[in-house]
């Protein structure tokens, strides 16, 4: 079988295991109700968002001014700031900083954004080890597998599929399935990474103008284990991270972990500001697309979110297809908006890998107009030509009938004639008719509703 | 006041029934809309698929069609969502401006033009409701999960009013069917298998009558049901009202 091309062809290989995408779908329903009962226990929860909107709208209106502002402060602060414009050049900052603290082993917590920039696979292609530490990242490290969420990157994997991965390369017994029993494994391996680790790379949730400072959220500790075990931190972070001021953060942590988990607030917030002495703190600062994204009117607002993954969790489609079927390092509806930005020819199926729902923008916790931006890239996309051919050509058919009553009238009498007389296992083939797979069409009446009214008005009868 | 009944082009050629209910249902509560027969369809299918631009001439039909008339009413959430949302990009002159804000959906415009909140009627059935999601949060017509644990909404308390009407009380109460327009052949898989879960909810509490604001939800959903043979009705909103109603 060719490789899949398209969302729709990755998700009908992820449906093929019906039971698994029960399970799938279940699951993260329930992380959306852990969500909801979080949201309706908070009644301030909508003007927090409604804040925490304003506030990243006001700094992407100046993200040029607050960039400069966090780069005095931190460096005030002995922090060394690096600038990357893009993934490459991110890559080869991080490669530097490492070789030049004659670092071979690195471990690394959660960060979305070296994911984006392939940072492992440079670090490993130059004789880096470098661990990541975040549990599920692990497991899917040792799988060699991408993250399927941005907060739960293992999420397409059962516990039995762990024990398997977790016997083959920890070496704990083979068919072991107690969550518990797992992690201590997973905790014993990851330990003397970490003990060994001579630097400690990680995200960065929210990077603070006024302060310098970058904070990361995590809740299992593992950054801070890394950090503070390991003599050089590089935090790496999106030039979108940043907030102006450090009271802002408040109303971001209220929202972030009640919109990823239904908790009130991370196990593990912490700020690092300065290094400790003989220490050194690192920040890459990367744009990698955001400045183009930021130069589109329409799609700017798309660099608000602070991944928190709610608009997967509630995304109906991204729960019956998995993560992978995005096939971007974002998934789900957030991915969908960001990710034409970075390739718009090989994302282009992803805008349509929705309903138009609505549901990601009423969960997302910045207020992104998600399902809004979905409809203007399709839109984009069409004028640029990245639409198939047989919907290109069928729609301006379209069009041109439905602009003229006459042939709408006489085409829609013919496909009720139709529908009628050809028989059903030709108009519910499914090779050639989509929607027959799983539905019948409806059944056609002799009678359309202009004819009926036409009648009606022929021969005029008492009314009802 | 100058009605005219604004007729989906799928209702319009599948399900008159549809059209004739709503038809004879305003009719009852004393309004007697017109049908302009030039009508055709509000431009969606094209502009969701990306050819905005092509369906520019279907919009510009629309409001000639339309633009005589004070309230433009239609029996789908959806296709009153577009054109109210969505024909922001062809000039806005005043006639195009007007119909935006005269097309408004059917019990939007009973409870909220006419002020009809209670339908009197016996309908002694159990009764779903899916919930389109352009009606119910692009037309705010009903609370959202992702706001508030209340379950409220203006055809929701219509249908409650209904003597002997009983309402399912769904697992999910406003996840999408998976509709979506052009969704539907373009995503057939992930489509078929969201509409089968909807219907499953809905078969799990009891509903005997599947109902909505949307035909084109509940189009799909038929398939389903009928292409599984479970035992199910489905009937849009405005049948079941205008049936109870004397």
């Amino acid at each position: 079988m060719s490789q899949p091309q398209n969302h729709a062809q990755r998700s009908d290989l992820f449906l093929l295991d019906e039971e698994r995408t029960t399970w799938h779908d279940e699951t993260l329903w329930f992380v959306r109700q852990k969500r909801d009962r979080a949201v309706y226990a908070t009644p301030e929860f909508q003007e927090l968002r409604q804040l925490a909107s304003d506030i990243k709208d006001h700094t992407l209106s100046r993200l040029a001014e607050y960039l400069e502002q966090f780069e005095d402060a931190a460096l005030a602060n002995g922090v060394r700031v690096h600038w990357a414009a893009d993934a490459a050049e991110h890559n080869r900052i991080v490669l530097g900083i490492v070789r030049q603290a004659g670092a071979s082993r690195v471990v690394k917590s959660k960060s979305m954004l070296t994911e984006e920039c392939h940072l492992n696979p440079h670090l490993l292609a130059h004789g880096v080890e470098v661990i990541d530490s975040d549990l599920g990242e692990r497991i899917i490290q040792l799988r060699d597998e991408a993250p399927s969420h941005v907060v739960l990157p293992a999420i397409h994997l059962k516990k039995e599929d762990v024990g398997e991965t977790f016997w083959q390369h920890l070496g704990t017994e083979k068919g072991l399935t107690d969550p518990q029993q797992l992690t201590e494994a997973a905790r014993q391996h990851l330990r003397a990474k970490f003990l060994a680790a001579e630097v400690a790379i990680s995200g960065v949730n929210f990077a603070i103008a006024e302060t310098g400072s970058v904070v990361v959220c995590t809740n299992e500790g593992n950054a801070d284990l890394a950090i503070g075990l390991a003599r050089v931190h590089i935090a790496c972070m999106g030039m979108e991270k940043l907030l102006p001021r450090l009271s802002d953060l408040a109303v971001f942590t209220r929202l972030l972990t009640r919109s990823a988990t239904g908790q009130p607030i991370t196990t593990y917030t912490s700020h690092f500001t300065k290094p400790l002495p003989g220490r050194e703190l690192h920040v890459v600062i990367v744009d990698n697309g955001r400045s183009q994204q930021l130069g589109r009117p329409d799609f700017r607002a798309s660099l608000k979110c602070i991944r928190c993954g709610a608009c997967m969790n509630t995304c109906p489609v991204y729960r019956r297809s998995g993560g992978h079927s995005y096939d971007f390092t974002i998934p789900g509806p957030i991915g969908a908006i960001l990710s034409p930005n970075i390739d718009m020819r090989k994302h282009a199926s992803l805008p349509f890998a929705s309903t138009l729902c609505g549901s990601c923008t009423d969960v997302c916790p910045v207020k992104i107009d998600i399902h809004t931006q979905l409809y203007k890239w399709r839109q984009v996309l069409g004028a640029e030509g990245m639409l198939p051919a047989s919907k290109k050509y069928s729609m301006k058919l379209l069009s041109r009938v439905l602009a003229r009553p006459a042939l709408f009238k006489a085409g829609g009498a013919a496909a009720r004639l139709g529908l009628r007389f050809v028989p059903h296992a030709l108009s519910h083939a499914p090779g050639y008719n989509p929607w027959a797979i799983a539905r019948e069409l409806p059944a056609p009446p002799k009678q359309s509703f202009r004819d009926w009214h036409a009648a009606q008005a022929a021969t005029p009868a008492p009314t009802v | 006041m100058k009605v005219a009944l604004f007729v989906p082009c799928y209702v319009d050629q599948f399900y008159p029934q549809v059209a004739i209910a709503s038809l004879q249902l305003l009719a009852k509560l004393g309004v007697a809309a017109a049908f302009p027969k030039q009508q055709t369809c509000c431009g969606q299918p094209m502009a969701n698929s990306g050819c905005e631009q092509d369906a520019k001439p279907v919009y510009h039909h629309f409001v000639d069609t339309f633009q005589d008339y004070d309230y433009v009413v239609g029996p789908a959430g959806s296709c009153v969502y577009h054109v109210r949302q969505h024909f922001d990009i062809i000039d806005q002159t005043p006639a195009v401006q007007h119909v935006r804000t005269a097309t408004v959906e059917l019990f939007d415009f009973i409870t909220q033009v006419l002020g009809v909140t209670e339908i009197p009627g016996r309908y002694p059935h159990k009764v779903g409701l899916h919930l389109s999601c352009h009606g119910q949060r692009g037309l705010h017509q009903a609370n959202e999960s992702e706001m508030t644990p209340v379950r409220d909404g203006q055809l929701r308390r219509l249908l409650a009013g209904l003597d002997g009407l009983e309402l399912t009380e769904l697992d999910r109460n406003d996840e999408c069917c998976g509709f979506g327009g052009t969704f539907c052949v373009s995503e057939a898989g992930i489509s078929a298998r969201m509409g089968q879960d909807r219907v499953a909810d809905h078969l799990r509490h009891g509903t005997q009558v599947l109902t909505g604001g949307d035909m084109s939800c509940l189009m799909h959903l038929e398939g389903i049901v009928r292409r599984r043979q479970l035992p199910l009705r489905v009937l849009h909103a405005a049948e079941i009202l205008n049936g109870a109603l004397a």
